[in-house]
């Protein structure tokens, strides 16, 4: 166990020590306490930075399960770096911000940071496990953690369904992705990633490699909210708003994209990587950002613009891949569709995490998100609106701002894959741009929405829940710090060059690295008037005309009918799943017994008829068998027409007697077999059975009178002859295959030397097998124990059937 | 003779199916007698029939039938009565309380909707 090990664990272990400090010491904010575990993380993780930089790795082995071939080994590289520095910084501002926005006297925090540092670990283990079934152990756990997290208003009812919906969601993501770990192990040998990567050919040949790749791009699209599985994260914003900021925007989401950059060198040889990837990713991108506009909660905005900025950084991962084929040019340019991405990670953490502090901060101090009753906060909240300017005019891409950076480095990336002229790009490459345009446009859009609706126009405070004034000092300590930030990224951005984002770029690509080739992160503010620089300038201009006429074309959002949206199809798959097992249930589980044993009785005799036609076992031979005495037919004859009596009568009472007679004459078989204990012990059981029928038949009186025939039904009648046939095709079958000779040869010859009796059956029945008579002796104890307590015992009183009864008899009297 | 058996075994197991099948429930338990009957007689039949005396040492006799299916059945015949008679209790019992001896009648109330 190393210090790197106890790191990851740290938030694990520091969790069960929370509600013994909200308990004990109620004075003091319990987030004080929390806060020392992400602080302390940062900067041990910070530490590494060196490392990275100078292209080593680090590598940590604990033993787990051998065996099973999984061993806890924690793995920094650039892109673990770059994620653990992510989830340690933005959380430890968002357990700053919390501590001010959670009232310590209102709300339950001891669960709260149990949840939260609960999920801190599980995401630390998520990207810095090698070994995949430690990854994907972690990965369940942020799911479990998420779902706690967005319940946690746990008496709200859309809190409820937002928690069950992602978790369904991620869940399913994640058991595919739990398919694809294991069949990527069933081609390499091994659940390590490193092992993957250096085995890269043998999966690529795998029949198997489209599968895998499909069910790994589940689990990541789950996670990260892609188009179609992006519906669950609006739903998930009903958690506090310190959750949101931190788990859906920015850390879990991020978890798919880290999958994806983790198994890039494993999958992006493949065209199908690049274009599934890079499709899903930009579609997911203009649909997000469509939908976002339409939004009247700012933290439903939000939300879709998460969903909008994944699938931009994920397209960008796809479109990475591009890198490995193309070699001629001195500078790759393909890479920076990767740099991109990673900048643009990085860049969305700080502005959406500014964003939603923003936001739980008007919710905070108004009462309300509804953009339709807020207005003019920008005099009475002027530091929050600052805030929001700047994240919002970043995320829209807009100069001096991080994201102006990213986005021109994103429109660059997707015009000049449109260039390419491998995967068959070069007849409908042409349509990456344009998405990425319209995105763009959108997202311009919505962006100006968030602080225009907000903070400007006409004040209505009268509206508010409560008065507006300026948030506390503390509160706006995290977003401040991101904002800064955000402008910090956009005027200096090679500060992050060299430390985070080229060691990171790197991890994505071993194969380029160790051939040789230089991975030369340089991002430049201004780089001359290109095609993307033109491309900007269109989207603001497009954009402003959008935003000043956006009543007149907002109508188009009413247009599809609830049951066409993918939330609509969500409900009604799970109204009808419900439906359609309720219904199929009801179906054959009648409640009759008939009908159970109808289900048993077909399917032994079909099986076993199925499996003598299919072993073709019905070539009967009948040789050596016994000679048959004519008395022995009127016997025969005697008993099936007893037993086929019994069907016919209409009283209880012949059907007993008839019984009997059947039992006897089965007693003079046994005669005839040379059977004569069994001859005796028949004789005598089935008169003792003939009297306990009688009497049972002599305690119910009142159903002579009921009595009626059995009603002939064709369906029992066939079912009872396929099963006596089945019974003796079973018989001849017995009959005609004996292989070997009876162990009771053993028995005739030792009876008497042994065991000193000459009885055989006898001395089988005590002796040789003398524990089956001592098991049966005791069947006999609990029937008859069990009869006594039934007659004797009764725990409730008679109620309904009893009174019943007395109540018959008394009108019959 | 085995022939003859196994088709004797057949009806009785045709009988016992219809009659578990039906609705009364002392029906039902002439059924599964019956189904006991067919199930010793099945026992024995496909050890083979008569193969020689009764199992029983007597001097000068070589041929004698198989005595492990003759145990084994004695031991079944034992546990079927301890369960037959058990199972007519608990009719009567059933019967006491509910007064009624329709197993249609005596669907369970409860849903789960």
């Amino acid at each position: 166990m190393s210090v790197l090990h106890l790191a990851i664990l740290l938030p694990l272990l520091a969790a069960p020590f929370i509600p013994l400090f909200f308990w004990g010491l109620k004075r003091i904010h319990t987030g004080w306490f929390v806060l020392i575990v992400p602080v302390l993380l940062f900067t041990y993780f910070a530490g590494y930075m060196p490392t990275t930089s100078a292209g080593e790795v680090v590598t940590k082995t604990v033993s787990w399960m051998p065996s099973l071939g999984v061993e806890f080994t924690a793995y920094v590289d650039g892109l673990s770096l770059l994620f653990a520095l992510l989830i340690t910084g933005i959380g430890a501002l968002v357990v700053l911000y919390s501590i001010y926005y959670l009232d310590k006297d209102k709300e339950s925090l001891g669960h709260f940071y149990v949840y939260l540092l609960m999920f801190m670990g599980a995401m630390l283990g998520v990207v810095l496990s090698d070994n995949m079934i430690v990854m994907y152990m972690f990965w369940e756990l942020t799911s479990i953690s998420s779902f706690l997290l967005i319940g946690y208003w746990y008496e709200k009812e859309r809190s409820r369904y937002g928690a069950q919906k992602s978790m369904l969601l991620t869940v399913f993501g994640g058991l595919a992705m739990l398919g694809g770990i294991i069949l990527l192990e069933s081609m390499v040998g091994s659940y390590s990633i490193r092992e993957m990567v250096a085995n890269q050919a043998v999966i690529a040949e795998s029949p198997l490699f489209l599968v895998a790749m499909v069910l790994i791009l589940l689990g990541a699209f789950t996670k990260s909210a892609q188009f179609p599985f992006h519906i669950w994260l609006p739903d998930a914003m009903e958690a506090p708003t310190p959750v949101s900021a931190y788990l859906h925007s920015a850390t879990m989401v991020k978890a798919g994209l880290y999958l994806v950059a983790r198994m890039s060198p494993v999958f992006q040889e493949s065209p199908v990587w690049l274009w599934t990837i890079a499709s899903v990713g930009m579609f997911t991108m203009f649909w997000g950002s469509f939908n976002a506009v339409k939004q009247t909660d700012l933290k439903g905005i939000l939300a879709f613009s998460t969903v909008s900025q994944l699938g931009l950084i994920m397209s960008l991962l796809g479109l990475g891949a591009a890198a490995l084929h193309y070699e001629g040019l001195d500078e790759n340019i393909y890479m920076v569709a990767t740099i991109a991405a990673i900048f643009h990670l990085i860049n969305h953490a700080t502005f959406k995490g500014s964003l939603f502090m923003m936001v739980g901060i008007i919710d905070h101090e108004t009462g309300t998100r509804d953009v339709r009753k807020l207005g003019g906060l920008m005099t009475v909240m002027p530091i929050s609106f600052t805030v929001a300017v700047i994240g919002s005019l970043s995320m829209a891409g807009l100069p001096p701002f991080n994201g102006f950076l990213s986005k021109e480095m994103f429109l660059k990336a997707t015009t000049k894959v449109a260039s390419m002229d491998f995967f068959a790009l070069d007849s409908i490459g042409l349509i990456l741009p344009i998405v990425a345009f319209i995105g763009s446009v959108f997202t311009f859009i919505y962006s100006l929405l968030i602080f225009t609706r907000t903070f400007m126009g006409k004040a209505k405070f009268e509206l508010l829940p409560k008065t507006p004034h300026e948030a506390p000092v503390g509160m706006l300590i995290s977003p401040v710090i991101l904002a800064i930030l955000v402008v910090g990224f956009g005027l200096f951005p090679n500060v992050l060059s060299h430390s985070l984002i080229q060691p990171a770029v790197e991890a994505i690509y071993p194969s380029l690295v160790a051939g040789g080739e230089e991975v030369e992160v340089h991002i430049s503010f201004w780089h001359g008037l290109t095609p993307e620089l033109m491309m900007t300038i269109g989207v603001v201009l497009l954009g402003t005309l959008l935003f000043w006429q956006i009543g007149r074309w907002m109508g188009i959002y009413n247009r599809i009918p609830h049951r066409l949206t993918l939330n609509g199809m969500y409900d009604g798959s799970l109204v009808w799943s419900n439906k359609a097992a309720y219904r199929f249930k009801d179906n054959y589980m009648t409640g009759f017994i008939r009908s159970y044993l109808i289900y048993i009785f077909v399917f032994l005799s079909g099986m076993m008829l199925f499996t003598m036609a299919w072993l073709d076992l019905f070539n009967f031979s009948f040789e050596n068998l016994a000679e048959i005495a004519p008395y022995e037919y009127v016997l025969g004859a005697v008993v099936v027409l007893a037993a086929l009596a019994i069907l016919f009568m209409r009283s209880r009472l012949p059907s007993i007697i008839l019984l009997g007679v059947v039992g006897y004459g089965v007693a003079l078989f046994f005669v005839f077999f040379g059977a004569p204990d069994l001859a005796l012990t028949q004789l005598v059981i089935e008169t003792v059975s003939v009297a306990l029928f009688l009497l049972v038949f002599y305690h119910m009186p009142d159903i002579s009178k009921k009595e009626v025939r059995m009603r002939f039904k064709i369906g029992n009648a066939m079912i009872a002859i396929l099963v006596g046939a089945t019974v003796t095709m079973l018989s001849f079958m017995a009959l005609s295959n004996k292989s070997l000779t009876s162990i009771s040869e053993y028995y005739k010859e030792n009876v008497y030397e042994l065991a000193a009796g000459k009885n055989m059956v006898n001395v089988v029945l005590v002796d040789f097998r003398g524990f089956d008579t001592l098991f049966e002796i005791v069947v006999l104890s609990l029937a008859s124990l069990g009869i006594y307590t039934m007659i004797k015992f009764r725990t409730t009183r008679r109620t309904k059937g009893e009174g019943a009864h007395e109540a018959q008899k008394q009108t019959r009297q | 003779m085995e022939v003859f058996i196994s088709i004797i075994i057949g009806v009785l197991t045709m009988c016992a199916v219809y009659l578990v099948l039906s609705r009364s429930l002392l029906r039902i338990i002439i059924g599964t007698a019956l189904f006991s009957h067919a199930a010793h007689l099945l026992v024995l039949t496909t050890a083979g029939l008569k193969t020689g005396d009764a199992p029983v040492l007597v001097h000068g006799v070589t041929d004698y039938t198989d005595p492990l299916p003759q145990a084994l059945v004695l031991t079944a015949i034992v546990i079927s009565f301890g369960v037959t008679a058990f199972f007519l209790v608990l009719a009567y019992r059933t019967y006491q309380e509910l007064n009624t001896d329709n197993m249609e009648e005596m669907k369970g109330t409860e849903t789960y909707d």
